[in-house]
């Protein structure tokens, strides 16, 4: 599951990925007209849209991608890095960027381009804009007010508005291509020219907008990798015959004792729940949270057996199905409760005068589990807490 | 000399970029940018050459403290270096790489040359305000619906066109 880094690729292969990323970024602004100045600068006087089109279909291509990413279950968008927004300094960052737009010709990407294929006014706008980084750099403290004013954080532009990213994408979508039609009205007046689009050119650009609300479509009726996993889960639960696998507490007990080095025990309820009581060693993976990432390199191992268990059955056998379509390691699932396994080992009361040998058996043993499951949690304290994996946010931006 | 090519067409060069763009996401989990390249060079270069003077000024300080491995150990640094290959490579099969200097046809060459340093300075200037620039703050921000990067597209091109008229005399006839 994307993103790749650092999960997948190390944070030092990931300079490698900046490098080819680069290398298509650049090739692609290069043969799309991006080095030269007097065709960006048609977009403020209506002679040449170029700008826009790249900019848009590129925006809109990415943005399905990711949604529709996102929803099969490929790529985490918890995980993406969101612009944070700061108002002010957007609104009036954006504003000055405009009029060097304008005067200068370039954005910072393009005049790079330009630049490296020979274009001596790229090369003063690169130089330019490492003035004016210095330049805020230095004069930071004046702008610091506007620079950190109205922080709202990594807002979404569809929560803005009060709507659900699909929709917001599917009108963003039907802009662009209403966009690229006016663009080119006005292109063709500007520089007087009746052009009309040859046939074959208007069943591509057809077919594009098409395929691109069709997968919009698709994408808002699939229901996510997470529901599917659930519904999967949930129907399982149904007909699925678990006697094989479910364990009783005497047994767990044993392992615990004998094996613990080689079995996880996986608390499937609350953190509250967890946190009252639990078992010895348990770890605790909350059910609704077992698809997490996080999880992945307990669930998918095959050194250590794992052991589910909840307050109701119900619960642990869900957490146990779900172990089994994430991951490929064994599991099984204890048929009691935590409650009830406290009662049968820490708070076992003394055997009857007339209990027979079984009960006097069990109690001996039980009495023993308890105190080395004791003795062995206070051993090893320090080594087997359990490391939580941390899921860091990605930091981007420029 | 052979006749340089013609430019992609425009929609196709956008597809081929988001794809880039998207790549990137799924792969990194961030967009691409440019700016931020040359905030990485420039601050660093600043760090080395005047360390008192750096010592001093907050905004650097604080960027050296946040960035320990300089410009070597940054994304964006690759990704631009990987710009000017790309860029480069682009030029070389389409004939377009030579020494030139683009301008406006009523326009001297150090007019423009100053007026591309004054505006690259702009917008190195908005982009460290605004926190990213075209690729960073509003391609980008587009992909993953950011409302700050989306606002910040429209305060680019909406400034671009509020004062196109102002400076008509750098581009047309």
């Amino acid at each position: 599951m994307g993103p790749l880094v650092p999960f997948v690729f190390s944070n030092e292969f990931n300079l490698i990925i900046a490098l080819l990323a680069g290398i298509g970024f650049g090739f692609v602004l290069e043969q799309a007209g991006f080095s030269s100045t007097k065709k960006l600068v048609g977009l403020f006087y209506g002679y040449d849209f170029t700008v826009l089109k790249v900019f848009f279909t590129a925006g809109i291509t990415a943005m399905i991608g990711v949604l529709l990413f996102g929803q099969i279950g490929i790529l985490d968008l918890s995980l993406i890095y969101v612009n944070p927004t700061f108002l002010w300094s957007a609104l009036i960052g954006g504003a000055i960027m405009g009029l060097g737009f304008i005067i200068g010709g370039f954005c910072p990407g393009t005049s790079v381009c330009a630049a490296a294929i020979g274009k001596l006014d790229g090369l003063a706008f690169v130089f330019g804009s490492g003035l004016g980084v210095l330049a805020f750099a230095e004069g930071y403290p004046l702008l610091n007010k506007i620079y950190l004013a109205e922080a709202w954080g990594p807002v979404l532009m569809n929560e803005k508005l009060g709507m659900s990213k699909i929709i917001f994408a599917f009108l963003l979508t039907a802009i662009a291509f209403i966009s690229f039609y006016l663009t080119r009205l006005i292109e063709n007046r500007v520089n007087g020219i009746q052009s009309n689009l040859p046939k074959r050119k208007v069943i591509i650009y057809s077919a594009a907008v098409g395929v691109a609300f069709l997968l919009l479509i698709f994408t808002a009726l699939l229901p996510d990798a997470k529901s599917r996993l659930e519904s999967k889960v949930n129907q399982a639960l149904n007909y699925a015959n678990l006697g094989s696998v479910e364990i009783p507490a005497d047994k767990l007990a044993n392992e615990i004792v004998n094996n613990y080095y080689r079995i996880n025990i996986i608390d499937v309820r609350t953190p509250e729940a967890f946190k009252v009581f639990h078992l010895p060693f348990a770890i605790n993976i909350p059910v609704e949270r077992m698809n997490e990432r996080q999880w992945k390199n307990i669930l998918n191992q095959k050194h250590k057996a794992n052991y589910f268990y909840a307050d109701d059955q119900q619960t642990a056998r869900k957490g146990y199905l779900t172990a089994e379509y994430i991951g490929k390691a064994e599991n099984y699932l204890l048929n009691e409760s935590p409650a009830n396994f406290k009662k049968m080992f820490y708070e076992i009361g003394d055997p009857e005068a007339i209990a027979g040998k079984k009960e006097v058996n069990t109690y001996n043993f039980r009495k023993k589990a308890a105190s080395e499951m004791k003795m062995l949690v206070e051993a090893l304290k320090n080594s087997t807490e359990p490391v939580v994996a941390k899921t860091t946010k990605i930091k981007g931006g420029c | 000399m052979m006749k340089s090519q013609k430019y992609m067409n425009p929609y196709l060069a956008g597809f081929l970029l988001g794809l880039v763009l998207l790549t990137t996401i799924y792969i990194t989990g961030r967009g691409l940018g440019a700016s931020g390249a040359v905030k990485s060079i420039v601050l660093s270069t600043v760090v080395k050459v005047a360390p008192v003077h750096s010592e001093n000024t907050q905004f650097i300080k604080t960027y050296n403290e946040e960035h320990p491995h300089g410009p070597l150990q940054d994304w964006l640094v690759f990704e631009v270096i990987g710009v000017i290959i790309g860029a480069f490579l682009s030029g070389v099969i389409s004939n377009r790489v030579g020494i030139k200097l683009e301008r406006g046809p009523n326009v001297t060459n150090g007019t423009r040359i100053v007026t591309a340093i004054i505006g690259g300075a702009l917008f190195g200037l908005g982009s460290q305000l605004g926190r990213g620039c075209t690729s960073g703050a509003a391609l980008s921000g587009m992909a993953v619906m950011s409302f700050g990067g989306i606002i910040t597209m429209f305060a680019i091109f909406g400034s671009g066109y509020a004062f196109a008229y102002f400076f008509r005399k750098l581009w047309l006839k």
